[in-house]
């Protein structure tokens, strides 16, 4: 298997899924040259009628895309970066998400949003947002959020084949992973437990997997046996997978890139004290962004974001009173 | 005016489908005065005219995108009036399962996109339907009908840029009838609407929007044009709004251009329907019992629809989560 990067994977499956069905388009600002990689190469596979410079109309494109939809086709529309998301969130919310519930279903659309997110690279406020909390509250559209190249392509091929709109969320950093070169899809709303353990639950969104995998070290060394679960998609959510670690390690930290303020944590951990409230014996830590815009300055914006540092105090601050009782049973 | 306009049995289908609007609104108007409509209803009483003539040059292949004010267009576009019926009185049988109703009135099946609830809701989906129609490359065109109001609004021009750069088959139909919402259209759009389009290097025409054969040889020649590939047309139906904003609500204050401009409008002269009328009497020797028989053929359909819809079992509460499958989970 070859290492790729988030970016690559994304290229992969968009050339698959373009070679595998006529009718699957791609349209966006700078497609066609696709400056950041996912979309290079593709007018050369596709062909310039199906993968298309739009101009700069964020209004016009994802509306375009809902007509388009309608029109048989599926849309792979590219915002380039989440923020975008705003200036095209008319479409987004009173057309894209509503209209099969308005037209009792007569209309299926299926349509991918491939947009970047997140801080960390000094892209400044209006380029470093995470706004899937936004979109899971619409009702409607899947919200996907991979942390692996691997788990990317597979969830993006299945966003493609489905019939309801999903944003799909790419991390252009990250780390490089290996990506099979096979024709395999990860169903929505399925979560991967990457590491197991017993003390405290940690749930990782895209981006933040990375961060809570070296926390999740750092706590061993400490004594805390920590389980990870990727949770990769948050519509749908795979609650399950969830609530068993739940029952068995009765702590929750869950971490997000999103502003605290309603973010999927949030809902996560809702969810997880409605359901399992009875299996906690700690409360709940959210690790996200505080309720700021992310600035410029590394400085400034690195300790804005949920380090492994952060997930470590979170998990230490619930699991404290076991961490000490192994410590001395193992003294 | 176009010799094939005068043709007898085409210039009484314009009539009746005109007729079949009118008659279906006023149903609705008087539903909603008795308070038995459970939403809002805006009614396009006035303006038949434009949905007419634009869709007599229309497929059911073709593409439409409606208003806020969609009646007209569902029904020219060949909707049921008994799924419509039933959809505003809330049904299981209505035309969207009662999802939408009369802000969302759909046929799918019959290229109807949807009324809107946005106001210039329709104009980027018509714009994206129009791509699909230019890339199956069958020769479908898709219209766009939207009002002064949303002449405004900015992805208008996004949408005139787009397809004109794309060369999209694609019909702007602005239904300008004078009142958005209850600002006098003049008032909030600066120069004149048609000539937003000529920035973009678009044909662009204004027609009496109260003369349905002005507006179906305006909406042929746009139509051809897509059909040609050549890109999108752009037309000003001019035309006036009867009723209030949406049923339920009057003018109020400072009204004295509306209460003139009404009297001017409501005239046999500018009325559509009295209009094609009289061109059906003195140039096509229809007889009154003609137009009688029109009338009778309408009015039994307008009864059957509401019969149906009375009938029909209230809406599924079940059906909004099943609709929503996985996003609901």
């Amino acid at each position: 298997m070859a290492k790729k990067n988030m970016l690559q994977a994304v290229n992969e499956a968009l050339v698959e899924e373009m070679e595998r069905d006529p009718r699957v388009i791609l349209i966006g600002e700078d497609v066609e040259i696709g400056i950041s990689g996912d979309t290079r190469n593709l007018v050369a596979r596709g062909g310039p009628q199906r993968v298309r410079n739009t101009p700069i109309c964020e209004s016009t494109i994802t509306g375009l895309a809902v007509g388009a939809a309608a029109g048989g086709y599926r849309v792979v529309v590219h915002l380039m970066y989440a923020n975008f998301i705003y200036t095209g969130f008319d479409a987004i919310a009173n057309q894209m998400a509503k209209l099969r519930l308005m037209t009792g279903g007569q209309l299926n659309l299926p349509i991918t949003v491939l947009t970047v997110y997140g801080g960390g690279c000094s892209r400044g406020a209006q380029h470093s947002d995470s706004p899937h909390p936004l979109l899971m509250n619409l009702g409607g559209v899947n919200v996907l959020m991979p942390a692996t190249p691997a788990d990317a392509k597979g969830l993006l091929k299945t966003a493609i084949r489905g019939d309801t709109p999903s944003f799909f969320f790419e991390m252009p950093g990250g780390s490089s992973g290996e990506v099979p070169e096979d024709d395999y899809t990860i169903p929505l709303g399925s979560a991967d437990v990457i590491q197991q353990g017993t003390d405290v639950t940690i749930v990782t969104i895209g981006s933040t997997r990375c961060a809570a995998v070296e926390a999740a070290e750092r706590l061993a060394s400490q004594g805390v046996a920590a389980e990870i679960i990727d949770i990769r998609s948050l519509v749908p959510l795979d609650r399950q997978t969830v609530l068993r670690s739940i029952s068995k390690t009765g702590r929750l930290v869950v971490v997000d890139e999103a502003r605290q303020r309603c973010s999927a944590a949030s809902e996560i951990a809702a969810m997880v004290a409605e359901l399992a409230f009875g299996a906690l014996k700690a409360p709940i830590r959210r690790v996200a962004v505080p309720n700021v815009s992310l600035p410029y300055a590394p400085n400034a914006e690195a300790p804005l974001l949920p380090t492994a540092e952060r997930i470590v105090e979170a998990a230490l601050a619930i699991t404290s009173a076991q961490a000490e009782r192994r410590h001395e049973s193992n003294a | 005016m176009n010799e094939a306009h005068l043709d007898k049995t085409a210039l009484l289908s314009l009539f009746e489908g005109m007729l079949l609007i009118r008659r279906a609104e006023e149903h609705l108007r008087d539903a909603f005065a008795r308070g038995s409509l459970c939403g809002a209803v805006h009614l396009c009483i006035g303006q038949e005219a434009v949905a007419v003539g634009v869709c007599s040059q229309l497929t059911e292949c073709d593409w439409i995108a409606s208003t806020h004010r969609g009646h007209g267009h569902f029904i020219a576009k060949g909707g049921s009036i008994e799924g419509m019926l039933a959809e505003i009185g809330g049904k299981a049988s209505g035309i969207c399962q009662g999802m939408g109703g009369s802000l969302h009135v759909t046929d799918v099946s019959k290229g109807m996109l949807g009324a809107n609830g946005i106001v210039g809701g329709g104009l980027a989906i018509a714009t994206g339907a129009a791509f699909a129609a230019q890339l199956d490359g069958g020769g479908a065109a898709a219209v766009c009908f939207f009002g002064d109001g949303a002449a405004s609004q900015g992805v208008l021009m996004e949408c005139l840029n787009v397809s004109a750069l794309w060369k999209l088959p694609l019909v702007f139909v602005c239904e300008n009838n004078g009142i958005a919402e209850f600002m006098a259209a003049d008032s909030i759009n600066a120069g004149k609407i048609a000539d937003r389009a000529k920035a973009f290097g678009m044909p662009s025409t204004t027609v009496d929007g109260n003369d349905v054969l002005a507006v179906a040889d305006a909406a042929r020649v746009a139509v051809a044009r897509c059909r040609r590939g050549e890109g999108p047309s752009f037309i000003e139906a001019q035309t006036y709004r009867i009723r209030a904003h949406c049923e339920g609500l009057e003018f109020v204050g400072g009204i004295e251009w509306h209460t003139e401009k009404l009297k001017e409008w409501t005239s046999p002269e500018r009325d559509p329907i009295s209009r094609l009328r009289g061109v059906l009497i003195s140039q096509c020797r229809c007889t009154d019992a003609d137009l009688e028989a029109a009338e009778a053929r309408v009015r039994a359909q307008i009864e059957r629809a509401a019969a149906f819809a009375e009938a029909s079992a209230p809406s599924d509460p079940g059906l909004p989560l099943r609709l929503a499958a996985s996003t609901a989970e």
